[in-house]
């Protein structure tokens, strides 16, 4: 057993540290305040290679592996969710369906100008009316032989990158009878026809993220355009999402070490009856909780990232990661709001926007309450 | 034929983390982590940016030190130099400035038997440590190459045979022209150094370790018993004091006052 980062995992920690501190921090308030996309920090990232971390130099990725890229998002999230949050959808959800499922005329057509950072991705699961739920899709995709096309109908929603996004990897039902093995996944572009971004949601945190709807109407696209066989759908979409849950277990992770970092600092100045808030006992003991459960969450999510790294089944590795690193981001914000008193409520010091921010990581790709479905399947069998 | 470019750098420690016994004045170097010179990532910088600007640019790190220090040219390769060498043997532990300038000119004399000549050297004005801003001016005498320091500005010309720099005075700059090959020493104002990319963290890299025999050098100009600089003492030096701004309604006034000052302080 080794607990060690490697000599390239530490300098890409050294790096992003370095990058998130610089580029990220300074306007992490400002673009949360403002419900702003940070397409200058986006840029940035494209060029030191923190969009396409885990992936083979020959498709034009940084050729670096899984847990590198969780340190990304931590450190990334450490300072601003909204910016982790970017790196995780683009990587985890569009880039490695496409380079997974896609066969290699897809991966190299799509993959330099994604994991390059040129263009960014997002991902179409998720409808009004097929959340957790995923086999309600009511998107279509009809085949067209004469013209050996696909037309799409239907709508995605909460779609993270959705307005900044030019590569979508998207579900939809080509034969509703077969339930969730009648889905397929297909690759859409910005500016197919009859596909336009519709409503971006106003969010309670990580509001500098991008957060859209999609819609298809009569959207028709080459057939060559379809990730993996028909029906293959749900299997390209769960295995996305069993890597997407390492990006947001990392986002949580990141979130809640910012979070006890920002604390630490105060409460060494902060002066209450005559000394130091770190000086009672108390509050000491809510910040050891605080740090043993960020360093197990810690564990947990590089854990799994080596997991996936060696190709070990790790799906409910990724869950117990996302549901515990979710959960100390929440409780860790929500104790630092209050070490802060009447202070962290406000929007003069950032612990107020990590405790908003958190919350999502207990909701998307999986709420934790399916997380606790997977994990005990895993356990107690289907 | 290729465009070389020598970069000498120094790892040091963060000088933001480190203190000075107050007893022995000595530094406290304890669990201080090591760090690329801040000058000398300025002058890494400006040989990359004449490396993204033409494809034949070889850029090759040169340092000294123990062999920690190839976590700094590591750090280097990732930010995008071509390869690193550091000079490292026992024999040139404790080196002052003057033999440390010996050893690296020693070093940069086999980089061009093995490689061809330079084209261009840079380096750091001074490394946070020693803060000598000695040894890229040495380096050059030793080479017998022109040399500019407190570099601020650098144009190379487009026949790639001369620079124009903006050298950095105290009060004020000098223009200068110079051939090449010849030695920049850098400041921070010249550029803002660029982060290590992803890729070249993971990319394989080209860092040879080069001992005193490999550098063929004389015992006799490197090392501690060679150096002929004693350090007598090391201290935090007092912040300056702020200067006195006269205030008058006229000029008069102001000339007047200036004259009271100067005679008071016996400058006149």
């Amino acid at each position: 057993m080794n607990f060690s980062l490697t000599k390239e995992q530490e300098f890409v920690r050294k790096m992003v540290e370095s990058f998130a501190e610089t580029e990220v921090e300074p306007i992490a308030a400002d673009i949360d305040k403002e419900h702003r996309f940070p397409t200058e920090t986006v840029e940035k990232m494209a060029r030191y290679g923190l969009l396409g971390i885990p992936f083979p130099t020959q498709y034009g990725g940084a050729g670096a592996d899984h847990i590198s890229y969780a340190i990304t998002v931590e450190e990334l999230s450490r300072k601003c969710a909204s910016t982790g949050v970017i790196c995780s959808a683009h990587t985890s959800l569009c880039c490695w369906p496409i380079f997974n499922w896609g066969n290699e005329e897809q991966k190299m057509k799509y993959l330099p100008d994604l994991l390059s950072g040129r263009k960014l991705g997002a991902f179409g699961l998720t409808e009004p009316g097929a959340g957790t739920d995923a086999s309600g899709q009511q998107t279509r995709a009809e085949y067209d032989p004469e013209t050996d096309t696909y037309v799409l109908n239907g709508s995605k929603v909460f779609i993270t990158n959705g307005g900044y996004a030019e590569t979508f990897v998207v579900m939809a039902m080509t034969d509703k009878s077969k339930g969730n093995h009648g889905i397929s996944a297909f690759i859409v572009e910005k500016g197919d026809e009859g596909f336009s971004i519709g409503k971006t949601e106003d969010k309670l945190g990580i509001c500098a993220s991008s957060t859209t709807e999609l819609i298809m109407v009569d959207c028709r696209i080459p057939a060559d355009r379809r990730l993996g066989k028909e029906g293959e759908g749900f299997k390209v979409a769960m295995s996305t999402l069993d890597g997407g849950r390492i990006g947001i277990a990392s986002q949580a992770l990141g979130i809640a070490q910012g979070a006890l970092d920002v604390t630490i600092e105060y409460m060494k100045a902060r002066k209450q009856f005559g000394k130091s808030l770190s000086k009672f006992q108390a509050l000491q003991f809510m910040v050891a909780e605080m740090e043993c459960k960020i360093q197990a969450a810690r564990l947990l999510v590089y854990r799994a990232a080596d997991m996936k790294d060696k190709h070990i089944p790790y799906g409910p590795y990724a869950a117990m990661a996302k549901l515990f690193a979710a959960e100390t981001a929440m409780e860790v914000t929500t104790k630092c709001v209050q070490l802060h008193g009447g202070y962290g409520y406000t929007k003069d010091y950032p612990v107020e926007r990590m405790m908003r921010d958190a919350k999502i990581t207990e909701i998307y790709e999986g709420t934790s309450e399916v997380q606790k479905m997977v994990i005990a399947a895993s356990v107690l069998g289907k | 034929m290729a465009f070389r470019i020598l970069v000498c750098a120094k790892q040091v420690p963060d000088t933001n983390e480190i203190t000075i016994n107050p007893e022995t004045g000595t530094l406290q170097r304890d669990g201080v982590p090591s760090i690329l010179n801040p000058d000398d990532a300025n002058a890494l910088e400006q040989a990359l940016m004449i490396k993204d600007q033409y494809d034949d640019v070889e850029v090759t790190v040169i340092t000294m030190g123990p062999p920690q220090a190839e976590a700094m040219v590591y750090e280097c390769i990732a930010m995008g130099a071509d390869a690193g060498i550091i000079v490292s043997d026992r024999a040139v532990g404790g080196s002052d400035t003057w033999a440390t300038s010996n050893a690296c000119k020693a070093a940069i004399d086999k980089y061009v038997a093995e490689n061809g000549d330079y084209d261009l050297i840079f380096a750091g004005r001074q490394a946070i440590d020693g803060d000598t801003a000695q040894v890229g001016p040495q380096i050059a005498e030793k080479l017998d190459i022109p040399q500019v320091t407190y570099v601020e500005e650098f144009k190379l010309a487009e026949d790639r045979k001369s620079v124009e720099v903006k050298r950095q005075l105290e009060d004020g700059y000098d223009l200068i022209e110079v051939q090449l090959p010849c030695m920049l020493t850098c400041i921070k104002e010249l550029n803002a150094p660029r982060y290590m990319s992803i890729g070249r963290i993971y990319a394989d890299k080209d860092i040879k370790i080069w001992n005193a025999d490999d550098i063929n050098v004389d015992r006799n100009i490197v090392g501690l018993k060679a150096s002929p600089t004693n350090v007598f003492k090391s201290f935090t030096p007092a912040p300056k004091e702020p200067g006195i701004k006269l205030v008058g309604d006229t000029e008069k006034d102001l000339a007047k006052a200036l004259l009271i000052n100067l005679k008071k302080k016996h400058a006149i």
